[in-house]
């Protein structure tokens, strides 16, 4: 299946570029501010309040950010559990940006944790409350983590010519590629279940109940297809490498089924649980839910046909779009259908903003470093354009 | 083959988890019960006169700080609980606001702190059991020393009750105890201690109870008597005469029942309570977590039938990879 021309290698090159420069700036503001942050506190820098406990840095960058994440999820899912043998050469690199981004998401509950310092309470039997939905979380995501880097592992092995360790991790590593895709699949589905218990405090469109969880996962999944098709274009462009444009279209007909499905379900879901009268009332979560429907629902259309998806330029609009619509779905949860009466508002303060925009500054960074010092893209000759 | 595989795995350990998944919308688990020995708060909004005494008395029983909403900081002006204030008394206020205790052109007092849940949001929330519920009182209790700071209790909570100090840089969540650190010195609840005319009470819910069904059975204007302080402990009553209750007993069967129980003659959406279901968020939650990690059979289950699928399908392309690498 694998062969010579697309064994993983290092890209090379030189790492400085305006780009990085820009990145590296972005992500040393959003160092200054959280320094700042542990100095004088949460509400320093961010609008939080007792109404809105949770802003950006969870809806965002742990939510939103591990979902985005979810590549190397979708691909081990698809390559080593139904047996797609075809789009094994996606797979590292799906995997390198998934370690990132859950790493970060990790590293970044941290900043918003007020009592950070006992952050290891939440692993800690005597403290662990397991009946909690953040604890299932938490260990998950961690475990998720530890898991991945085990699973990237050979990529580092094989550029220190460790092959004994390679070797010996090889014959186990089977069992690592489950848990990476049991983990997942634990925790993308708790992040949903995360709102049950703020029952009647969430909007009706979004108060799933134990559907929360399908929908969670589901939506995770394909955003693990659309940001594999969208990572796959950006560092095809980027890396001036050619497209993988053959091996995306199949991935893209699994998604666009993947799609749906999941619009099927949602919509069947509002509709049974009487709530999609509320879709049509004059509120901004009403106007935000369509919003979010239109991010899954255009894609559908556009994608619709074998020829478009053979499309570089319509895959990518479609995994935006997608993208997207993960995201809304879980902004729409976290905060825009989340009411705690009235009185209270939040939007996020620039510091916030900054915080977040760096933590994804940082994560593009170390991904261009590893894949220009490390075996992680499918070696292939430069695009002749 | 593959496919035959992956399907019979499926049967083994997937299903597992969907059938999990499938069969728990039926029924949450049930709320959980009132505990034995609960003690509580009975808040009469009809007696109260909106002294304030109860908000002064919290803050010097718990060392809350002062919090102001006017220019001139003379005094503690708090308008809502918050990470400096545990409890306050808001005032309803309609029209010409003539007639305590009716809606229209009317107003009354209505006070606002811990609800002490039969079975709280908070405590299922907290993933570090900084919120924990006594087993025998019932008070649900915060320790800040196990407490991560990631406020799930306060986003959960429908009451909108555990607050956070943001402003600090070792912040920590601040919410109604009732005096639990007073009560080794025979003392309780500062609130209820002071409170002139026996608007706020103290005592076991079954006591509580009791002294509902009596004002309730009372005719409006009827003569009787107020107790003050703790229900069950030295008599501070004081003749009094009854006023027109509403039938809801805000707290009986809202969310599972609370161990504060409220009764006003202006309605508690009024008051500033919300409407709630009378099965809690935590059952349902808990139910969802239990059908699907319960003994974790189910994950190891699926992690079995996964290894077994991921035995198969990786290794041939291992060997190659590592022939290549």
């Amino acid at each position: 299946m694998a062969n010579h021309a697309h064994a993983p290698r290092p890209l090379g090159g030189s790492f400085l570029s305006p780009l990085t420069l820009l990145l590296g700036v972005l992500a040393a503001i959003a160092g200054v501010i959280l320094v700042y942050r542990f100095i004088y506190g949460l509400g320093a820098v961010t609008n939080l309040n007792d109404g809105y406990p949770w802003g950006i840095w969870i809806a965002y960058d742990v939510v939103i950010g591990s979902a985005l994440a979810c590549g190397g999820y979708s691909m081990a899912l698809l390559v080593y559990i139904f047996n797609k043998g075809q789009y094994h050469p996606l797979v590292r690199p799906a995997l390198l940006a998934s370690l990132f981004g859950y790493t970060l998401a990790g590293v970044s509950v941290i900043f918003d944790l007020g009592r950070w310092w006992n952050f290891w309470h939440i692993f800690w039997p005597g403290y662990a409350q397991v009946n909690s939905v953040m604890f299932e979380v938490a260990v998950c995501i961690s475990a998720y983590i530890v898991v991945m880097w085990i699973e990237f592992s050979p990529a580092f092995l094989e550029k220190w010519g460790m092959k004994d360790v390679r070797q010996k991790l090889n014959k186990l590593l089977f069992f690592f590629i489950a848990l990476g895709v049991l983990l997942p699949s634990m925790h993308q589905s708790s992040l949903g279940s995360l709102l049950v218990i703020f029952g009647e405090q969430i909007h009706p469109l979004w108060r799933s109940g134990m559907m929360l969880p399908v929908i969670y996962l589901v939506t995770a999944i394909l955003l693990g297809f659309a940001v594999v098709i969208f990572e796959a274009t950006l560092s095809s462009t980027g890396f001036k490498r050619q497209l993988e444009t053959p091996v995306l279209t199949p991935l893209a007909r699994i998604m666009y089924w993947t799609l749906a499905a999941y619009v099927a379900l949602r919509v069947i879901e509002i509709v049974a649980r009487g709530a999609l009268g509320t879709a049509f009332a004059a509120t901004w979560q009403a106007f935000w839910f369509w919003v979010e429907m239109a991010c899954f629902v255009v894609p559908l259309v556009t994608l619709a046909s074998e020829n478009a998806r053979r499309s570089a330029s319509k895959l990518f609009v479609g995994a935006v779009l997608l993208m997207l619509g993960g995201f809304m779905l879980r902004v729409n949860g976290f905060l825009v259908g989340y009411m705690t009466g009235e009185g209270w508002s939040y939007f996020p303060s620039l510091a916030e903003l900054m915080v977040t925009i760096g933590i994804i500054a940082f994560e593009i960074l170390a991904y261009i470093y590893i894949v220009r010092n490390y075996p992680v893209l499918p070696a292939a000759q430069p695009a002749s354009r | 083959m593959d496919r035959r595989t992956f399907f019979k795995a499926s049967m083994a350990g997937g299903a597992a988890l969907a059938t999990g998944a499938a069969t728990c919308p039926a029924q949450a688990r049930d709320n959980n019960p009132m505990p034995a020995d609960a003690v509580g708060l009975l808040f009469d909004s009809t007696l109260c006169v909106g002294c304030k005494a109860c908000v002064a008395a919290c803050k010097e029983a718990n060392g809350m700080p002062l919090e102001f909403s006017t220019k001139d900081q003379y005094w503690d002006t708090p308008l809502d609980i918050s990470g400096k204030t545990l409890n306050v008394i808001k005032a309803y206020r309609n029209g010409k606001m003539e007639v305590k205790d009716r809606e229209e052109n009317g107003f009354a007092f209505i006070k606002k702190s811990c609800m002490h849940c039969v079975d709280p949001s908070c405590v299922s929330a907290c993933p570090v059991s900084a919120m924990k519920k006594d087993p025998k009182n019932g008070i649900v209790t915060y320790d800040k020393e196990a407490c991560i700071g990631c406020r799930y209790c306060v986003a959960a909570c429908p009451f909108g009750v555990p607050r956070f100090t943001y402003d600090s840089p070792t912040p920590q969540i601040s919410k109604c105890q009732l005096c639990v650190h007073r009560h080794k010195d025979g003392k309780y609840a500062a609130c209820a201690e002071v409170c002139p005319t026996g608007a706020t009470l103290y005592g076991t819910v079954a006591d509580i109870n009791k002294e509902i069904a009596r004002r309730k059975a009372l005719k409006p204007g009827e003569k009787t008597s107020f107790p003050r302080g703790k229900l069950g402990g030295p008599d501070q009553s004081y003749p009094g005469v009854a006023a027109k209750y509403l039938d809801h007993t805000y707290g009986e069967k809202e969310f599972g029942g609370t161990q504060m129980l409220m009764l006003s003659g202006v309605s508690f959406q009024k008051l500033g309570y919300p409407d709630l279901p009378p099965r809690s968020d935590a059952a349902i939650s808990e139910k969802l977590q239990h059908t699907l990690y319960g003994g974790l059979i189910a994950p190891i289950a699926v992690l079995g039938a996964l290894t077994f699928i991921a035995k198969r399908n990786v290794k041939p392309e291992d060997e190659e990879g590592s022939q290549h690498g």
